[in-house]
């Protein structure tokens, strides 16, 4: 039977999402997209609908694309970032929460440091909640963007050999894309530093590298992910530029990949550390209209998740 | 015996003290504070026990009376944290789990680590329903700079020192406490965790920290503690006793440590024998507690650890949080949990009825153990012996509610789980303080 609204209120994560699931999501999307090429980009599906941006941790590009989902939809947004977690002194966030909600809210959109706080919030409240980011543990709407982007590409992900490289252990965006790809049949492999790969990692389905050359071989796609500076005074790497030439996508590196390839990032890059400039810049890297298709399927997920029913003007 | 003769007859219940490897049919009669005779061959009558008005009688058929258990490693909270326990709240969920006697631990607000403060606590016990025994900081302020006066702390009455929750990270205090304590005959208790390789981890490190995105504690934080103070132990021929052994490794290093004739005894809790990290997919806050609950294998090593003797201790780590402060984020809630009203019930549903232990060995480990370790003169059931008592009942079959308990604090993530074994009552020092 075709699915016709998702199992959940929230959308707290992709694990344990089901492949027909996420693809309502991305054929919901397509709609959306549409809609972005219009001449005027707006419609009135989420009027009257009241959605709070909650930022506790510095963000531009996902709090930009919300809001202008938000936007394109009609709906009644308002923001509030701030860069103090709660374990300083103040307000709790179970309070701060509950405080917003008594204000007649529909949704809220939560971006958080600690892993676990958007599940937190939402055993407080009866509002949709939407993930934007909970530490390292998941980032959902980053990765139905690029399933959605991939998916423009290549039509099935069935089979497609896609390989994630970077700071793992940090990475939200890893932690979501893996379950996400998993989940519609792609053959996913990590490739890192041995400081920044989690303990039995292999657990998660994924294959293990810290060799680059053998994680690119014969790939379809690779994701490299933002490595921060802060690694390397933690003691977790040496230094940038080691990290540069042991796990640098450089267009040499781009011959062990399959024809047809895709060089995928989920920004903000660090050109020149992770990825080259020519690389991020070249014709087969969709780094771009990952961004793109990141208004369309915040619009998707906002329609969805407030009930969804009602058809897209 | 005429009627003047005893105060309580704890009659017709199967008598289990392991310090005199007794498992029987009793009568134990109490006259005053002490027990004044443990009768084995004249039962009062079953059909006269039934129908007895006299109410100093207690039937205690189908139950097991054993030693009044103790739990060496509790915390109190008072002084400073009186919203989350007093010593005398403490008291009443010793117990109504079945405690007589528990150690309180000096991570308070001001901590104890000199006599007044030892004072202070014994003071406040006089008005607790169990016995309270303090245990001092083994450094000032549990800085982990200069040593306590010990031997002013064990006048006071200190049974023992520890810093535990903020490990002696400086080998050289360690060995300084060490050889201190050894004129004193006084044990250390070690909290071991390496506090550079558990930095920022709020659980076990391993696939379930790996999924959630959590920073993990590795077993190697307390495993490389154990070593060291396996060594230290053995250099100084102090005695160490190791806190909350959570991992396979601890149990396996303490294992051959006591193999080589080293003064090392140890306890663990009965959340790291009953749960794993797998509850804290949920971000269960109730569920995070340091050192962190461990997988499958640690347990099942904790588990062999118990029945080869190796862990000498069933001890609660019992640690009141208020609501307030659980009710948070995951990672900003403090670690602990209580552990006083569900202990023995853990114990009989995971260790006895699971065969594990038998009744004697998870008595001993509850009761004449620890008293060892902390030179009590108590734990076990004998004549003119303090008459501190607990009747079990081991079929109680019941669910965890934590509203009910007696504690002030309910962060417990047994919250709902079904057990089996109770607490029936409890008498310390010859009065009956608690009855189900």
């Amino acid at each position: 039977m075709p699915i016709t609204k998702l199992k959940s209120k929230n959308l707290l994560g992709l694990e344990g999402m089901s492949k027909q699931e996420i693809n309502f999501i991305l054929d919901t999307t397509v709609s959306f997209k549409e809609i972005l090429e219009r001449p005027i980009r707006k419609v009135p599906t989420l009027r009257g609908v009241t959605v709070v941006n909650l930022f506790y941790e510095a963000s531009t590009r996902t709090r930009i694309s919300f809001e202008l989902a938000e936007k394109r939809l009609s709906a009644d947004l308002v923001n509030f970032s701030t860069n103090t977690s709660s374990v300083q002194k103040g307000e709790t966030l179970k309070d701060t929460v509950k405080n917003i909600e008594a204000m007649k809210i529909d949704m809220v959109v939560v971006r958080h440091s600690v892993p676990g706080a958007p599940h937190f919030i939402a055993n407080c409240v009866d509002s949709s909640i939407i993930n934007a980011g909970d530490g390292a543990h998941e980032h959902p709407t980053q990765a139905l963007l690029d399933l959605f982007t991939l998916k423009e590409k290549y039509k099935n992900l069935e089979g497609l050999r896609v390989v994630i490289v970077g700071d793992i252990l940090h990475s939200r965006v890893a932690r979501s894309n893996i379950w996400g790809f998993s989940a519609m049949g792609a053959e996913v492999a990590v490739c890192g530093p041995t400081t920044l790969m989690p303990v039995e990692m292999e657990k998660m389905g994924v294959e293990v590298f810290s060799d680059l050359d053998k994680a690119l071989e014969r790939r379809d796609v690779v994701m490299a992910l933002r490595i921060q500076l802060e690694r390397q005074k933690g003691g977790l790497l040496p230094s940038l530029r080691e990290y540069t030439n042991l796990f640098g996508i450089t267009r040499e590196k781009l011959k062990r990949l399959n024809k047809n390839f895709t060089i995928m990032h989920p920004g903000p890059i660090n050109r020149g550390i992770e990825i080259t400039p020519e690389v991020a810049d070249g014709p087969y890297s969709v780094i771009l209209d990952q961004v793109t298709n990141g208004v369309a399927i915040r619009m998707a997920i906002l329609y969805l998740l407030s009930g969804g029913e009602k058809k897209v003007e | 015996m005429s009627k003047e003769d005893y105060d309580l007859i704890i009659a017709g219940g199967k008598v289990i003290d392991p310090a005199s490897s007794v498992n029987k049919l009793a009568d134990i009669y109490i006259k005053g504070k002490k027990i004044s005779k443990i009768e084995t061959k004249n039962l009062i009558d079953q059909k006269k026990l039934k129908f007895s008005k006299d109410d100093r009688i207690i039937d205690a058929s189908s139950k097991i009376v054993t030693p009044g258990l103790i739990d060496m490693h509790t915390h109190l909270r008072e002084p400073g944290r009186e919203d989350e326990e007093t010593i005398y709240t403490g008291s009443q969920a010793a117990t109504a789990g079945g405690f007589t006697s528990i150690c309180c631990m000096p991570n308070t607000e001001p901590p104890i680590d000199d006599q007044e403060s030892v004072n202070f606590v014994y003071e406040k016990a006089r008005k607790a329903l169990c016995k309270v025994f303090c245990i001092g900081a083994v450094t000032k302020d549990l800085k982990g700079e200069e040593l306590t006066e010990m031997a002013d702390l064990k006048e006071a009455g200190a049974v023992a020192v520890t810093d535990d929750g903020m490990p002696v990270s400086n080998p050289r205090i360690m060995r300084n406490a060490l050889d201190y304590t050894k004129m004193l005959d006084l044990p250390v208790i070690s909290h071991c965790e390496d506090l550079n390789l558990s930095s920022g981890g709020v659980i076990n490190e391993g696939y379930i920290s790996t999924l959630l995105g959590l920073t993990g504690i590795p077993s190697l934080a307390e495993e490389i503690m154990v070593s060291r103070d396996i060594r230290l132990a053995e250099y100084t021929g102090g005695r160490i006793h190791i806190a909350h052994v959570s991992t396979k490794g601890s149990v396996e290093l303490i294992r051959a440590a006591k193999k080589k004739g080293i003064k090392i005894t140890c306890e663990a809790t009965p959340h790291h024998f009953s749960l794993t990290d797998e509850i804290i997919k949920t971000f269960n806050t109730n569920a995070r507690v340091n050192p962190p609950l461990r997988t499958q294998r640690d347990v099942e090593e904790i588990k062999k650890g118990l029945r080869d003797g190796t862990i000498d201790c069933i001890a609660t780590d019992h640690a009141p949080h208020s609501i307030e402060e659980k009710d948070v984020e995951f990672s900003v809630a403090p670690p602990g949990m209580v552990g006083l009203e569900t202990a023995l019930g853990l114990v009989v549903t995971e260790l006895i009825n699971k065969k594990v232990l038998s009744w004697e060995e998870a008595i001993a480990k509850m009761t004449i153990n620890p008293a060892r370790i902390l030179d009590l003169n108590l734990g076990k059931i004998e004549k003119d012996g303090p008459a501190d008592l607990t009747i079990i009942d081991p079929k109680f079959t019941w669910t965890v509610d934590t509203s009910k308990f007696k504690s002030k604090s309910k962060n417990s993530p047994f919250q709902g789980t079904e057990l089996t074994g109770k607490a029936w009552m409890t008498i310390v020092g010859g009065k009956i303080v608690y009855k189900l």
